[in-house]
């Protein structure tokens, strides 16, 4: 019952499939293919997240789809809980996890936040220096005129988030970020009251969350890439789910 | 002289006491650990109960095999008040609220109104329900179940919220059309044993027919949104959720001839089984229903289902039929040796019952290959169930695979390891990426 680590092999076998992987870093992609030690694991169980979110969970060559290595535990338990029950709304994540049970998903949401994968390198800036300063001085400093507070208050100095409910930042590509954002916005995703993210999307034009995202897709790996404990510092705005 | 050997003898002693420590230790951090059992709901305490509580726990059984509360109960909304749409090919349906509220639920029925219901598709104000109610099954019902279901409903919280109206299309939204449907295709009348079956065949077939409305899915729906009863539990689409619920009666799909008992009745309470796993729609009914049931009820059910009688409306497929190029086969070989082979295996074995074996499995080589595209392209899990809390899942390839590639692997595993079945064309894959969640 103990099946060979395909990792890799699958690396030459990529290198032979015509077109696809020949653009794309060959790690990222062979980090995305099925691959586990042991049936009875958590790392067998978790397969199913593996060709979106990478064998770690360090996210893959897809843009869109998010790194969740080392978030906390309690903000992947709620995005799962969120998922099942539908008051997220991704269809492919809502269909995944539509009949798990609460203690799975947590089990789930605890292997995803202990792993420590390396932090892929960020691709090319496409920002201008304008765009990045904003999202620069928004990152670190908000805009006071707006009512926005800095994204490092909440989410951790290093962006690398805050337990047990606020996500890290660093290593999302600008397109999750603003897809993200935007929704946040509209309605369309939610946190537990007080949301102190809608507040805060709601007095962002598009072009700060372009900035904002522009800037973080830049930002170098964390020496440190765990989450800082939860009630270190005040938070500018009330979260719910800090509570 | 005597000492040295009295210290080797407390030596030992001490060793002995610390062992015997570490292994009561040991056992207490295994019993810590042991994975808690889910709420076993009305079945908490072996104390003799009065007749009520006997009658209400036997109710919430009931109620649970007749899955009442996947319908009629929202995604985030209060058990049993309804308010979940339905969309059926002719509009959608907004469930009722089925608490005990006076004003917008049941709580002014009466025990004959609700058996009135169950037993004829007729509402306590005389509306005639649409056969989204799986009326056509629990008119098999016996009154005594009836009446512990409704007694079940009236203990538990009523919820004030009004039912929504049904967005019917026309001529859909007349009830009275529902007459004309009725003569067709609705045949009244309570579950009647048969004598030269065995009492567990019949709580079988009680539990299948009645409570399971395991038909509402596996007998084909015509264009009526009827079904005919010389087709039953022959398979058919389901409409509106796009997966293909197989024949059960047919041994080149989820027919059960070939089944151990065993096998059946785990798939049908723990979601997964040495021979397949339940995913979708049926995944669901698991999750929500089956995995409630005693094992005597599920096995019953399995011995029913078991015996059911072989019939295929359809010859297996012709040679001719099955032919697949040689580079399709190719492509295909290659993926499945990438992206599949570490679950299930080179020769399609699988890791069952954790990964699903592909090799002789009928809901790979059943003449519709919807359900293996839809898993190829969105992964599933199997229900975590109280007898399988933590199951396994596959990912989706829908971004990794494009029509082409997903057509040649899905060919692959129906024609591989002599499975039985048909290749599938890119057009059928691009087909269904457009009806499924992206």
């Amino acid at each position: 019952m103990k099946p060979r680590c395909l990792r890799w092999r699958t690396i030459s076998a990529c290198a032979t499939i015509a077109g696809g992987c020949a653009s794309l870093p060959v790690l990222a992609q062979s980090e995305a293919i099925p691959s586990f030690r042991e049936v009875d694991s958590m790392e067998a169980r978790v397969q199913g997240c593996v060709t979106c979110h990478g064998q770690s969970g360090q996210g893959t060559s897809n843009g869109y789809f998010p790194r969740i290595a080392g978030k906390p535990a309690g903000y992947l338990y709620n995005q799962l809980v969120a998922f099942r029950d539908g008051t997220r709304h991704y269809a492919p994540m809502n269909y995944l996890v539509a009949y798990l049970p609460d203690a799975y998903l947590k089990e789930i949401a605890q292997h995803f936040a202990s792993q420590r994968p390396p932090f892929a390198p960020a691709d090319p800036m496409k920002a201008d220096l304008e765009t990045m300063r904003r999202g620069g001085a928004l990152v670190a400093g908000g805009d006071a005129g707006k009512g926005i507070p800095a994204c490092v208050a909440c989410h951790g100095v290093a962006l690398t988030g805050m337990e047990p409910g606020i996500p890290g930042l660093v290593g999302l590509r600008p397109t999750y970020v603003v897809a993200q954002l935007t929704r946040w916005r509209v309605g369309e995703r939610h946190a537990a009251e007080p949301d102190c993210m809608k507040r805060v999307a709601t007095r962002l034009s598009d072009a700060d969350m372009n900035a904002v995202a522009a800037f973080l897709s830049q930002q170098a790996a964390p020496t440190d890439p765990s989450p800082e404990p939860a009630n270190v510092v005040r938070m500018p705005l009330a979260c719910g789910s800090q509570k | 002289m005597r000492q040295p050997e009295v210290t080797v003898m407390k030596l030992a002693f001490k060793i002995l006491l610390a062992l015997v420590v570490l292994a009561v230790a040991g056992a207490a951090v295994l019993w810590w650990l042991r994975p808690s059992a889910l709420p076993e709901p009305g079945r908490a305490s072996t104390a003799p109960k009065d007749a009520t509580t006997e009658v209400i726990n036997r109710g919430e059984y009931l109620a649970r095999a007749g899955d009442c509360v996947a319908c009629h109960t929202e995604a985030t909304g209060k058990p049993f008040a309804g308010g979940r749409a339905m969309p059926t090919p002719f509009g959608a349906l907004f469930v009722p609220n089925i608490t005990p509220d006076d004003e917008t639920g049941i709580g002014r029925w009466t025990p004959d109104d609700f058996y009135r219901m169950m037993h004829t598709g007729v509402s306590k104000d005389g509306t005639l329900l649409y056969p989204a109610m799986p009326f056509a099954s629990y008119t098999k019902v016996t009154r005594a179940d009836s009446d512990a279901i409704f007694a079940y409903l009236m203990s538990v919280t009523p919820v004030r919220q009004q039912n929504r109206p049904h967005e019917l299309k026309f001529p859909f939204n007349n009830r009275e059309l529902l007459i004309g449907w009725r003569t067709l295709y609705f045949k009244e009348g309570e579950f009647i044993p048969d004598p030269k079956q065995n009492a567990e065949w019949n709580r079988g077939a009680y539990l299948v027919q009645g409570l399971g409305h395991c038909a509402m899915c596996h007998t084909a729906i015509n264009a009526l949104g009827g079904s005919s009863e010389s087709k039953a539990f022959e398979g058919g689409m389901i409409p509106n959720q796009n997966w293909y619920a197989p024949s059960l009666t047919s041994n080149r799909e989820a027919g059960l001839g070939n089944w151990e008992i065993q096998e059946i009745a785990d798939l049908l309470q723990v979601g997964v089984s040495h021979r397949g796993t339940t995913y979708g729609p049926m995944a669901e009914v698991v999750y929500n229903s089956l995995q409630y049931l005693s094992d005597e009820d599920v096995k019953a059910m399995a011995v029913y289902l078991r015996a059911l009688p072989q019939r295929d409306s359809e010859p297996p497929p012709t040679s001719q039929a099955r032919l697949v190029s040689p580079s399709v086969m190719e492509t295909g070989r290659k993926i499945y040796s990438t992206q599949c082979a570490m679950c299930h295996g080179e020769e399609g074995k699988g890791h069952p019952p954790s990964f699903p074996p592909l090799a002789g499995n009928q809901s790979i080589t059943m003449a519709s290959p919807v359900n293996s595209i839809r898993m190829v392209l969105n992964g599933g899990y199997a229900p975590g169930t109280r007898k399988n809390p933590r199951p396994h899942g596959m990912p989706p390839f829908s971004h990794i695979l494009d029509d082409e590639e997903a057509a040649a692997v899905v060919t692959y595993i129906r024609v591989a390891w002599d499975n039985s079945g048909t290749p599938v064309d890119a057009s059928q894959i691009s087909e269904l990426r457009k009806l499924l969640p992206e």
